[in-house]
């Protein structure tokens, strides 16, 4: 997984609330198997009409502007657990999230691909968005804070998250190093306690 | 010390250590897996070079991209490779397989409990967010997304953070034709859709003791709707006469044993949750969907809202833009909308049940002549019970259209799909945008609401029609 440390870039506003996942990545492309190259695939129903044809959109503009961030309302990335929607933002070349709230799978997910998910309250997203109208935003996880110029909003994120975007860890290899005796003791004690299990 | 809830239980049965940054390493019993959310999964294996750490505890069943209208011979395309993907990964790794044509196949969240593997006590993950459901057992189920289907299979474990705890107490009865469906856009609608949200939500009272398993897993699977990755029902007498006998189950001796332990696992009656909401269902009504997410619900008496009433400019540009998407005008009776589309099915609504349910208002009417309608049952097991019992036939007599078991139009990945501005009245838990097919109008409902629409032509009261 790549790592997160800071990030200089232009940012989409996409100031709704419920932005669900079905809408980030539209179901009908879950038939394709391919990880890389979903980027093509965001907000698509957004971009392009039944002929897709190109419409008029948010999206597209700040795509071709270098976006890196996108500005959102409550409860970004709810619904669908599917993956592909963080894998369409990253393809797109988004690595970071600020909303309201988020989807609880989405934003295990984001972590899962060095995506950083930031909440903030909506006047400080506001606030963003205004500034994100003059031009790049800076982000700087180390010392979670993000802004352009005099805008500086500090950014609460929990410690195990911040760890593991810094470092940018292979979960299964972190756990195994870790914790290879401890699932061992579990699965042992278990095996006695609940050997249905087994 | 203060007691603990039903959710403490399962957590703390399930700690496998510290991370050493505040997270928690959570021990997964089982692990359910469908074809379009674990390709990824693999591959991560392979790459690392990995065994799967437990095959046995695994169980792999297509279910999103098969069609409905026949079985292997009907499957074409991309949606064929994967299904195709799925055995071959399932055979490379060694884990249980349960093929298209295997009479067992059906919903992951409908096979898990009709086979015995969704157990009590339990730790179940699955890449679907509707896992949810099969904590209508009392097992701490919740979806997750292909990297962390990677590392339960690898690890059978995940990293998790403790969810805060919330019970919901239902009180009163729920009355005659209104029921788990209803509770569940009630609770969305009148909480509103994000309400769960960092909780795991336990179901509570009386009017949930009396309820099936089938109205169980309904609640614990719209829980996800409300932003809750974790529905909970503790586990009594109805839950473990459910398991006794299924297949994957334990048997005689190990049964007994397993019950003593499960009848461990109701919360203590001095715990405390971190948050309660109650509400009373004497006198609720059946509810539908009006808009483009699961809060957007009402009672079928009840009329589209009026977005400049909304309290917040945001809540205001959000319904106007749901009634511009569904076409609807505000303040129009919710009667009066008339629909092109009937679904009846899912993993929320296509257990046998439900099919009954539906069958018992379809009997003897017949399916308006600018509808169409389609009755997809939840798993080939729940499609063979309900032959037996006459249901496809009374179905068909009606004018359904009877399928083969899939997620069909609820996902809407095979060819099951709403045309752009076409108005479905769906037994399914998502009315998103795009969500039953690009620019298609999804209305959630009950199964009996969504056949009473079938025959009507319109959304309609089922209690006028009974």
């Amino acid at each position: 997984m790549k790592a997160f440390t800071t990030l200089e870039a232009p940012a989409l506003a996409l100031i709704e609330d419920r932005i669900d996942t079905d809408v980030l990545f539209p179901a009908r492309f879950l038939l394709i198997m391919e990880k890389d190259g979903l980027g093509r695939y965001l907000c698509y129903d957004r971009r392009f009409d039944a002929d897709d044809q190109p419409v008029d959109n948010p999206v597209d503009p700040a795509l071709a502007a270098g976006a890196g961030i996108v500005l959102a309302g409550r409860e970004f990335g709810c619904g669908s657990s599917r993956e592909q929607a963080v894998w369409a933002l990253a393809g797109a070349g988004i690595t970071c999230v600020v909303a309201e709230s988020f989807g609880e799978i989405f934003a295990a997910n984001c972590l899962r691909n060095g995506v950083l998910a930031i909440r903030l309250d909506r006047e400080a997203i506001g606030q963003l968005t205004d500034a994100a109208a003059q031009g790049a935003l800076s982000v700087d996880l180390p010392a979670q804070r993000i802004g352009r110029g005099d805008i500086s909003i500090a950014f609460d994120i929990d410690a195990p998250a911040k760890e593991r975007l810094l470092n940018g860890w292979d979960e299964i290899d972190t756990i195994m190093a870790r914790a290879a005796t401890d699932i061992d003791g579990f699965e042992a004690a278990q095996r006695r306690a609940q050997p249905w299990l087994y | 010390m203060a007691g603990r809830t039903l959710y403490d239980k399962l957590w703390d049965a399930h700690v496998v250590a510290d991370m050493g940054d505040g997270s928690t390493l959570l021990y997964v019993d089982r692990h359910l897996l469908q074809e379009v959310s674990t390709h990824q999964s693999f591959l991560a294996l392979r790459d690392r070079d990995r065994p799967a750490r437990r095959p046995g505890v695994n169980l792999a069943v297509p279910d999103h991209a098969v069609p409905s209208d026949g079985r292997s011979e009907a499957l074409t395309g991309l949606a064929a490779a994967q299904v195709a993907r799925l055995a071959e990964n399932a055979r490379d790794f060694g884990l249980p397989h349960i093929a298209l044509d295997d009479p067992r196949q059906g919903i992951v969240h409908v096979i898990g409990p009709e086979q015995g593997f969704t157990l009590p006590g339990i730790t179940l993950a699955c890449g679907d967010s509707h896992t949810s459901t099969h904590g209508a057992f009392g097992a701490l189920a919740f979806g997750i997304g292909a990297s962390d289907c990677a590392t339960v299979l690898a690890t059978q474990c995940i990293v998790q953070t403790r969810a805060k705890t919330m019970e919901v107490r239902i009180e009163g009865d729920l009355p005659a034709w209104v029921g788990a469906k209803d509770l569940a856009l009630y609770l969305i609608g009148r909480f509103g859709a994000g309400f769960g949200t960092g909780y795991a939500v336990e179901y509570r009272g009386e009017a949930v003791s009396a309820m099936s398993m089938a109205a169980r897993m309904t609640l614990c699977n719209m829980t996800i709707e409300a932003g809750a990755r974790i529905g909970l029902v503790a586990p009594d007498a109805t839950t473990f006469a459910w398991v006794e006998g299924r297949p994957y189950a334990p048997q005689g001796d190990a049964f007994a044993a397993a019950v003593d332990y499960w009848r461990t696992l109701p919360s203590d009656a001095d715990a405390v949750y971190d948050a309660t909401l109650t509400v009373d269902v004497s006198n609720l009504s059946p509810q539908v969907t009006w808009g483009t997410n699961p809060q957007d619900a009402a009672a079928i008496g009840g009329r589209v809202p009026d977005p400049e009433a909304a309290p917040t400019d945001a809540a205001k540009a959000q319904q106007r833009r749901a009634l511009d998407y569904m076409g609807l005008t505000a303040g129009a009776a919710l009667t009066d909308i008339a629909i092109d589309r009937v679904f009846i099915g899912s993993c929320t609504n296509g257990r046998i049940e439900d099919l009954r349910e539906a069958a018992k208002v379809a009997a003897g009417r017949r399916v308006a002549s600018n509808v169409r309608a389609l009755v997809v049952p939840g798993s080939t097991p729940v499609k063979h019970q309900a032959e037996a019992e006459g249901l496809d036939r009374i179905f068909r007599d009606a004018g359904f259209e009877w399928r083969e078991a899939g997620c069909s139009m609820c996902v809407a990945m095979n060819e099951d799909r709403l045309t752009p501005g076409e108005r479905c009245a769906a037994t399914s838990n998502r009315n998103f945008e795009g969500r039953q097919g690009r620019g298609g109008r999804t209305h959630l409902m009950s199964p009996a609401m969504a056949a009473a629409a079938a025959v009507t032509g319109h959304l309609v009261d089922v209690r006028d029609l009974v």
